[in-house]
């Protein structure tokens, strides 16, 4: 929660892109608790809270996880923009998360 | 007969019998052919296996077995959980053994579920756990009601995780869990250098493990199985040889089968009365190995079609297993010595087997005719002959594949004859010597040439449980077929 104040993220100068992200998750665990703050914290500092969070309770609908294909949890999919991609883990890394979601390019 | 020696069921039971005495566990049947001979009753119930082996070594074949059978025998449906091929290439690839998945899939008594694991697609950003995969799991089991569950191949698992340590202590809850689901669980992984598994998966499956294995000898490949580990349960410890055929997996049960069935005193007639006379018994014991050798011309097959055509005159039914000449020719030969195969055919009575003995590898034969044994039930069997499938391997390979023959037909209560070319200089082979310690009786056949005069002989060189001569006695071939000749004089030589 604190590497969000690490270092200033440089900020895109084009038009805001609209991320919508999906939290998948199982129930309230720790673990799920801890991605959903990361991740709050994630978009505040660095999208500048241009993102829509959706959380996906598989115990509530179990069926996307073949649907879509959710082994790990909790799974963070960026549905947009394009192209789709998957994170795993609490997003406790936040470089790897910023990496991952293609927020930052990795080295 | 000695016993002990011969049987290792016994002896494996002795650690267990040594302690405590342990309840059986319960076992679900696999349904395989002899896997459940081996196994003692098939896989722990409500546990977890494991299959090991290399590539190719049909770790997926077996394991899709486990299922398909469980399903169609048991009652028993199941969940196919594919982490490497798809479902329509494992459609494909297992309708080679005859099973037609799709409809096992429609009629929801088999769900294929292909779970992708690929690692590009995955960054990992913090601890994580598997729920996502039971969930999954789950349902897929709630949805057909499954009892049996497969996963293949774990190996992928670790190809698509970093964290080794999550992933360990993921699957460790995950076997637990199916532990608590009561399915009875299948899971495979790759064979490791030096270790069963390349993950060490073995330290986490404690009830159960199965390993696989595939080798080409003389451009043959022979596929083995070994069980090398059952908690609480008496089970084979050989090597089995295995076979991935049209109609699925046979396993070939080498000894387990050991020294159990009982020795039979009823006598049947070898069709020759002259020559019940010669065995003190009157005939050969039922269920019993009856080696027949001889030089070319001697009359081997002759014997044989005498045994085969008398039971088929009490109406019993024999099979012969003719490795060197075929049908017609042997019904041809038999008739001009009087005995009369044809309507013993026509009436199923007699069934022949023809086959060319480097057609297949050994195996292949001897599972062969365990499926004809099993599907015909004769009560004999002839084998014409045994020499014909030395060329096949070494001398100890082939001995081993006697033994296991003799042994499932005598638990089936099949009377064997088998016939053997002998060199007519050297009177017995090496390769006899050592079939001929498992016969229950020898009867040797020679052409003897005196005063220009070629003769006929018959010697009973072993007769277990007989008060048998052992004289040379002469035999001769007529139109009428085999005569024993027992008079006074010949009597005196042996």
């Amino acid at each position: 929660m604190s590497a969000s104040a690490q270092r200033p993220v440089k900020k895109r100068a084009s038009a805001p892109i609209n991320y919508v992200l999906c939290l998948y998750v199982a129930g309230e665990t720790a673990k799920s608790r801890s991605a959903l703050d990361n991740l709050k914290e994630i978009c505040r500092v660095h999208l500048n809270g241009r993102c829509r969070i959706k959380i996906i309770d598989l115990h509530k609908n179990p069926r996307l996880a073949r649907d879509h294909q959710i082994l790990a949890l909790p799974t963070l999919v960026r549905q947009l923009p394009p192209p789709i991609r998957k994170i795993i883990g609490d997003l406790s890394n936040t470089e790897r998360v910023l990496v991952g979601l293609d927020i930052k390019s990795g080295k | 007969m000695s016993r002990k020696k011969s049987n290792p069921l016994r002896r494996s039971k002795a650690p267990v019998a040594g302690g405590a005495r342990l309840r059986p566990l319960p076992k679900a049947a696999t349904g395989i052919q002899g896997l459940d001979e081996v196994t003692g009753g098939g896989l722990p119930r409500g546990r977890t296996t494991l299959i090991c082996g290399s590539a190719g070594s049909g770790k997926t074949m077996l394991a899709m077995e486990f299922l398909v059978r469980g399903a169609q025998l048991y009652d028993e449906p199941g969940v196919f959980v594919s982490f490497e091929e798809s479902a329509e290439d494992l459609v494909q690839n297992v309708a080679s053994m005859g099973f037609d998945l799709k409809a096992l899939a429609r009629r929801k008594r088999l769900l294929i579920d292909h779970v992708r694991v690929e690692r590009s697609e995955i960054a990992e950003t913090g601890d994580f756990d598997l729920e996502g995969l039971f969930i999954r799991l789950g349902l897929a089991i709630d949805s057909i009601g499954a009892r049996r569950v497969v996963l293949d191949t774990l190996d992928a698992l670790f190809a698509g995780f970093s964290n080794i340590g999550i992933l360990r202590a993921e699957l460790r809850r995950l076997f637990d869990w199916l532990k608590q689901r009561r399915v009875t669980a299948v899971i495979t992984a790759e064979r490791g250098d030096g270790a069963l598994t390349r993950h060490g998966l073995e330290e986490y499956v404690s009830d159960c493990v199965i390993l696989l294995d595939h080798r080409v000898v003389n451009q043959l490949t022979s596929r083995r199985l070994r069980i090398v580990k059952y908690r609480g349960t008496v089970h084979g410890t050989n090597e089995y040889p295995f076979l991935i055929k049209d109609n699925g997996i046979s396993v070939v049960p080498i000894t387990s089968l050991g020294l159990h069935h009982r020795a039979s005193r009823e006598v049947v007639s070898s069709g020759v009365p002259t020559l019940d006379k010669t065995l003190g018994a009157g005939g050969f014991y039922r269920s019993s190995t009856v080696l027949v050798s001889g030089a070319a011309g001697t009359g081997k097959s002759n014997i044989a079609g005498h045994f085969v055509a008398e039971a088929g005159r009490q109406g019993e039914r024999s099979l012969y297993i003719a490795l060197e000449e075929s049908q017609s020719e042997i019904v041809r030969n038999m008739k001009s010595i009087g005995i009369h195969l044809a309507p013993l055919v026509a009436r199923d009575v007699l069934r022949f087997h023809v086959s060319r003995p480097t057609a297949h590898g050994l195996e292949m034969h001897l599972a062969t005719i365990h499926e004809i044994v099993v599907d015909y039930q004769p009560r004999v069997v002839v084998i014409d002959s045994i020499t014909s499938l030395l060329s096949m391997g070494s001398i100890a390979e082939v001995t081993s594949m006697a033994v296991r023959l003799i042994d499932f037909l005598k638990m089936k209560h099949v009377t064997l004859v088998m016939t053997a070319l002998s060199d007519a200089d050297k009177q017995v082979e090496t390769s006899q010597v050592n079939i001929s310690s498992l016969v229950d009786t020898w009867l040797m056949l020679a052409n003897l040439l005196k005063d220009g005069v070629r003769r006929r002989t018959l010697s009973v060189v072993k007769a277990r449980g007989m008060g048998t001569s052992n004289q040379t006695l002469e035999m001769s071939v007529s139109k009428k077929g085999i005569e024993i000749k027992h008079d006074a004089r010949s009597g005196k030589r042996s």
